[in-house]
């Protein structure tokens, strides 16, 4: 088969609607539109009926009950619902939070907003792999903290490195405390086994269209259980979703979401074997052939499709533009608008140098062993060209170490 | 973001990539940049006997805007005498290049690269006249 270009390999930043989904969703736009708040006519119960099913699907994939599944539009407002929503609930309780470097802006931010109403937020560093160090975790529950601290907010996955943070242990540290645990499970789930109850999860953000479902449609976990999780909604309106979540229901984009989510839990185990093995081809080529290449993050609690790696002395923006048929992502400054480099790769300590020269892979449901060949291939070449055309480069095949020069910074 | 025809041009196809003898006597050496800062470049000029600038090499790390402000700047500064180089400003290669506001530091680094190799050659020029003289 002839290989089509450009190739996908960023499905952490999304993923395309797989085609079992779109066809779960078409009757939704036409025959089946109803508004499922529309209690007494059969189009709003067919609507009903829909999300009902979906989140049933969901609730599955996670090891929840569905009346624990809350919708949203997508994970950016989950994480802010989860924060804020037990930060006003239990403020009278608390007014600790407890999360990490290396979360999604979404989350951080969220942290930011609380502290400016005085809420009082840790932001734990991580270790050289990316994973927590749970006495860290510990240490920053205890102490003057002890029984002031409400919420641990640690993600599942994170979307750069991949890093699969120790959900159970976390969750257990907290419950022995009497702590709400949240846990922004977007990259992980529907990529690895999640089950909130042995997990000791009471708040989970999760996003469609990061496991080959729609856009614009999220839900939010909330324990009904041991202990039931109460939040403070954030917006006013009809009191949808149980009261935490007003606004009609986005049926077409629920229906995708479940159908996405029971494609997941039905294929997850071969899926997760065919896209480790994938990444770990991808990572041998580049090993192989060329030198001065870093992982970055944990080299196996990662996600199955998540490679994260620093070619040393190549720019990323750069080697980017070199593979324009390929779309993946780069921790370099010159790809986001801030100028700064990855956040995450600094929490972890790798130095701004060679987070500039970072590419996040990430392989799929729908990349085939071809792709990776090619990709492989055309990295190869242009790193080879650009590392001809860098004075570092140079630098360190003479020899030099690039930290003993007196660098004129701009 | 979109890159301009001459971004590409001469990101794909750079001019003057290589390396000229650091410590000839008539070859200045400019090293801008700063690694943590995603950019350096290496700007080297050849100053012949009547001060003209005979050749240019460069190698830049860096982004491709990065990589074709150095790459025009050692065309540009090619048959030039010293003091002509000097002219040449960074709103030339923004111009020239059609960079975006965010990629305009580039053109200054590639500025600052040419007075720096420029300043080099001075330098050791000074010195050689030193020597000649003593």
């Amino acid at each position: 088969m002839a290989l089509k270009l450009p190739i996908f390999l960023d499905n952490h930043s999304t993923t395309p609607v797989d085609p079992r989904v779109v066809e779960a969703m078409l009757p939704t736009f036409t025959a089946e539109f109803g508004n499922a708040a529309s209690r007494n006519h059969a189009f709003g119960w067919a609507a009903e009926k829909a999300v009902e099913t979906a989140r049933g699907q969901i609730a599955a994939l996670i090891g929840a009950d569905p009346k624990e599944i809350v919708f949203t539009s997508g994970a950016t407002e989950s994480d802010n619902l989860a924060l804020k929503g037990v930060a006003h609930m239990y403020r009278d309780k608390g007014d600790h939070i407890i999360t990490l470097q290396t979360e999604h802006k979404a989350v951080l931010d969220s942290g930011k907003a609380l502290e400016r109403e005085g809420f009082r937020v840790t932001y734990l560093p991580v270790q050289r792999d990316g994973l927590v160090d749970l006495g860290d975790l510990e240490a920053a529950m205890g102490g003057p903290n002890a029984d002031k601290t409400v919420l641990v907010s640690i993600m599942h996955a994170n979307n750069e490195i991949g890093v699969l943070q120790p959900l159970a242990e976390i969750g257990r540290l907290c419950h022995q405390r009497g702590v709400i645990f949240h846990t922004d499970a977007v990259q992980a789930a529907g990529k690895v086994p999640i089950d909130v109850r042995s997990m000791n999860v009471d708040l989970m953000s999760l996003s469609a269209h990061k496991m080959y479902g729609p856009k614009g449609v999220g839900a939010l976990y909330v324990r009904r259980k041991n202990p039931r999780v109460r939040l403070v909604a954030e917006m006013d309106g009809g009191g949808h979703e149980r009261g935490m979540r007003s606004g009609t229901l986005n049926v077409p984009g629920i229906v995708g979401f479940g159908k996405a989510a029971e494609i997941a839990a039905a294929g997850m185990v071969e899926e997760a074997a065919r896209l480790t093995a994938m990444r770990e081809r991808l990572k041998a080529r580049f090993l192989d052939a060329l030198p001065e290449v870093y992982l970055n993050g944990h080299a196996t609690e990662r996600l199955p499709g998540n490679l994260n790696l620093s070619f040393a002395y190549v720019e990323g923006e750069s080697l980017l533009m070199g593979i324009n048929d390929i779309a993946v992502s780069s921790g370099s400054a010159c790809t986001s608008a801030s100028l700064e480099p990855s956040y995450v790769l600094k929490a972890l300590g790798v130095g701004d140098e060679l987070a500039h020269t970072s590419i996040r892979f990430g392989i799929g449901r729908f990349n085939t062993d071809e792709e990776i060949d090619y990709v492989a291939s055309r990295v190869i070449q242009t790193v080879t060209r650009l590392r001809e055309m860098s004075p570092l480069w140079e630098m360190f095949q003479e020899g030099i170490d690039l930290k003993s020069v007196q660098w004129t910074g701009h | 973001m979109a890159y301009s025809d001459k971004v590409i041009d001469h990101y794909s196809n750079p001019r003057n990539v290589g390396a000229l003898p650091k410590d000839d006597a008539n070859v200045g050496t400019g090293v801008v940049g700063a690694p943590e800062c995603g950019d350096v470049m290496k700007l080297q000029i050849k100053v012949d006997e009547s001060g003209v600038i005979e050749d240019a090499k460069f190698k830049t790390f860096g982004c491709g805007s990065a990589i074709a402000s150095s790459s025009l700047a050692t065309e540009w500064v090619k048959g030039k005498t010293v003091e002509e180089a000097l002219q040449i400003r960074n709103t030339d290669i923004v111009r020239e290049l059609n960079l975006p506001p965010i990629k305009i530091h580039c053109s200054v680094l590639a500025e600052d690269a040419i007075r720096a190799a420029l300043a080099d050659y001075q330098k050791k020029q000074a010195t050689v006249a030193e020597r000649v003289s003593a």
